[in-house]
């Protein structure tokens, strides 16, 4: 008969109490490791989405996410004639706050060119941009849902249609609008003393610039080669697909996954640690039990089952409930939680060491109890 | 009927043993010789502190002796060291213990509590329910064979660890104050069982007990005193 199976039996409401706690604290860690992943994730997508494989940006910046970068509205063309470049588009990035029935929106605005690069991928409600001004594509997240209006600037837009998971690095979630409607808004918008400077002519090309402009390659068009030519225009910088990954994580989600990384180490330790104390205190509490064994003539390895058997069990039933609430709540977070299946499988495998060691440390107290107890004065 | 006539089951030749060393040493047993005989049952009676339960645990092989020799079932297993490696399987193939309280393992049914060290002697799980059942029935509390411990009154408890105790039809049983828990009538009605029990197996019964009631019936009553044994009836012991 298995005795680990028929204790826990015994005190059931306890064990799954015990579980319910233990699952709690997994449902902690495992939402921390799904924050981070969608955290990467969300700041990857935003450069992922316009699948270009070049983005020429302003000279000696690591714009446009990065850092600020501003060129003027016509590079597109030239980009565009360059050998082995198959489309190209503008595109500008800003972002916003609006009023939305008596809240305040952040706002991410993405400005495109109908037609090219750097739309919104999948609509998954409504439709894209059709006419030429004042219509807008949201993220899901902001809560806006086709037909509602809002002011950006000094003009009201109409929300067309939906898109899911667009959003910066700061979890702002995205609107596109035509690039002529984001530059608008971008001069609208722009501190006073530039609007001054503006207004007198200075600046002429201020409402024509955009933030960068992306490039797709024909196949088999290394883009190394490309990034080089436009690196040699004047005021120009090009950056491939794979160093603005780069330069984003590093950049934008370094900081971030510093504090994630900490945050979670510090969780691990203190759940490594809680695990310890319960497996630890229910074997405490089985000494005398334990001693009875012994005196009957139970070998080692009946009580080291019982006690590496039941810190297993509670470590498997403690994930699988925080895998499960982990999976039921994880929409309700304000930021994306991404989970791999990798993460399962790293955190099952620090609890079954934790679970493990634990033990060794009961089987310790247990193996060293004198049978002696069990009989009494 | 002479005592050499039988066969002896336990055979306790000075056994000392002290706990401690200089200021705090405690002697616990002082050259304690001792013969017990298949089928006897005899008490171990002693005021407390006497070392009654010092010397049970020494013939249970929990404790080391400090001197002396021990031999049990006609095996020595102890000569300045224990001889058998494997203590436990030892208690498990030829000790009973029945203990003050009864220490039946609280999440195992009485069935299982006695079908438990069935299975650890290497009995199958079948055969194991079975004989327990029988153990249950024969002690009279087959009734309660699906109860809890902590469901059953102290009699029943205490007569489902003798069951236990008795499962590997051990050639040696060790009590200590196996009536405590009881009142007169049922400590009268365990000390017939083990007395039945001691005569169908051909065991030795060991029993401490403070008692009085119960005294009539052992064979043998032992005095320790400041851990020096004396036998009441005047024999060799
Ligand atoms: N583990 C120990 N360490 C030190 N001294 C001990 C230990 N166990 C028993 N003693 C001492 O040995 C002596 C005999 O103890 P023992 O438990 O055998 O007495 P007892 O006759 O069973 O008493 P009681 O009737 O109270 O159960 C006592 O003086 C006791 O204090
Ligand atoms: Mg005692």
């Amino acid at each position: 008969m298995n005795l680990a199976f028929r204790d826990v039996r015994h005190n059931l409401f306890r064990f799954l109490l015990t579980c319910l706690g233990l699952g709690l604290l997994m449902t902690v860690v495992l939402a921390m490791m799904g924050i981070y992943n969608g955290l990467v994730a969300d700041a990857l997508n935003i450069v992922k989405a316009p699948q270009a494989d070049l983005w020429v940006v302003e000279a000696e910046t690591q714009g446009p996410f990065a850092e600020a970068s501003k060129i003027p509205g016509d590079t597109r063309d030239a980009v565009a004639r360059l050998h082995g470049v198959a489309q190209a588009g503008s595109i500008t990035y800003q972002t916003v706050e609006a009023p939305f029935e008596g809240a305040t929106l952040r706002l991410y605005v993405i400005g495109y060119e109908r037609g090219r690069l750097g739309g919104p991928q999948t609509i998954i409600r409504g439709r894209g941009l059709e006419a030429s001004h004042f219509e807008l594509v949201a993220d899901a997240k902001t809560g806006l849902v086709p037909g509602d209006t809002l002011i950006l600037g000094r003009n009201r837009f109409t929300v067309v249609g939906l898109v899911r998971d667009t959003m910066n690095s700061g979890g702002d979630p995205a609107v596109f609008l035509t690039l002529a409607d984001a530059q608008v808004l971008q001069t609208q918008l722009a501190p006073p003393a530039a609007r001054v400077q503006a207004a007198r002519g200075a600046s002429v090309t201020s409402g024509a610039t955009v933030a960068a402009v992306i490039a797709r390659l024909d196949p088999n068009v290394d883009a190394q080669n490309v990034a080089h030519t436009v690196r040699q225009w004047k005021h120009l910088s090009a950056l491939t697909q794979a160093e603005q990954e780069d330069i984003l994580i590093k950049s934008v989600v370094d900081k971030a996954r510093k504090q994630i990384g900490l945050f979670l180490g510090i969780l691990l330790t203190v759940s490594a640690v809680v695990i310890a104390l319960i497996i630890y205190t229910m074997t405490m509490e089985k000494l005398k039990q334990i001693a009875t064994l012994k005196l009957i003539g139970a070998s080692d390895r009946v009580i080291i089952g019982l006690i590496v058997q039941q810190s297993l069990a509670l470590g498997a039933v403690g994930l699988t409930l925080g895998l499960g609430l982990i999976l039921t709540v994880k929409d309700y977070f304000p930021r994306r939680v991404l989970l791999e299946p990798v993460n399962a499988l790293a955190l099952a495998g620090i609890i079954l060491v934790v679970c493990v060691l634990a033990s060794g440390l009961g089987v310790r107290a247990a193996l060293k109890v004198d049978p002696a107890t069990a009989l009494g004065g | 009927m002479t005592d050499d006539s039988r066969r002896v089951i336990v055979d306790i030749k000075g056994v000392a043993k002290h706990y401690g060393d200089g200021e705090a040493r405690v002697d616990a047993l002082r050259n304690v010789d001792l013969r017990v005989h298949a089928g006897e049952v005899v008490a171990l009676l002693g005021p407390s502190g006497s070392g009654k339960t010092t010397l049970l645990n020494i013939i249970g092989c929990i404790i080391d002796p400090s001197e002396g020799q021990v031999s049990l079932d006609g095996e020595m297993v102890y000569d300045g060291k224990w001889l058998r490696g494997d203590l436990r399987r030892l208690r498990l193939d030829k000790i009973g213990f029945i203990f003050q309280a009864h220490n039946l393992l609280p999440f195992l049914n009485a069935t299982d509590n006695v079908a438990l060290v069935l299975q650890l002697a290497g009995k199958t799980p079948a055969q194991a329910q079975a004989r327990a059942q029988e153990l249950l029935d024969y002690l009279e509390v087959g009734h309660r064979a699906r109860a809890m411990p902590a469901l059953l009154s102290g009699g029943e408890a205490q007569r489902v660890a003798i069951a236990r105790a008795l499962a590997n039809s051990p050639r040696i049983i060790l009590a200590d104050e196996p009536t405590a828990a009881l009142d007169s009538k049922r400590a009268g009605i365990v000390m017939d069982l083990l007395r039945k029990l001691s005569s169908e197996q051909d065991a030795c019964i060991i029993a401490v007990t403070h008692d009085e009631k119960i005294l009539d019936r052992f064979d043998r009553l032992f005095h320790l005193r400041d851990g020096r044994l004396e036998n009441d009836k005047g024999d060799t012991p």
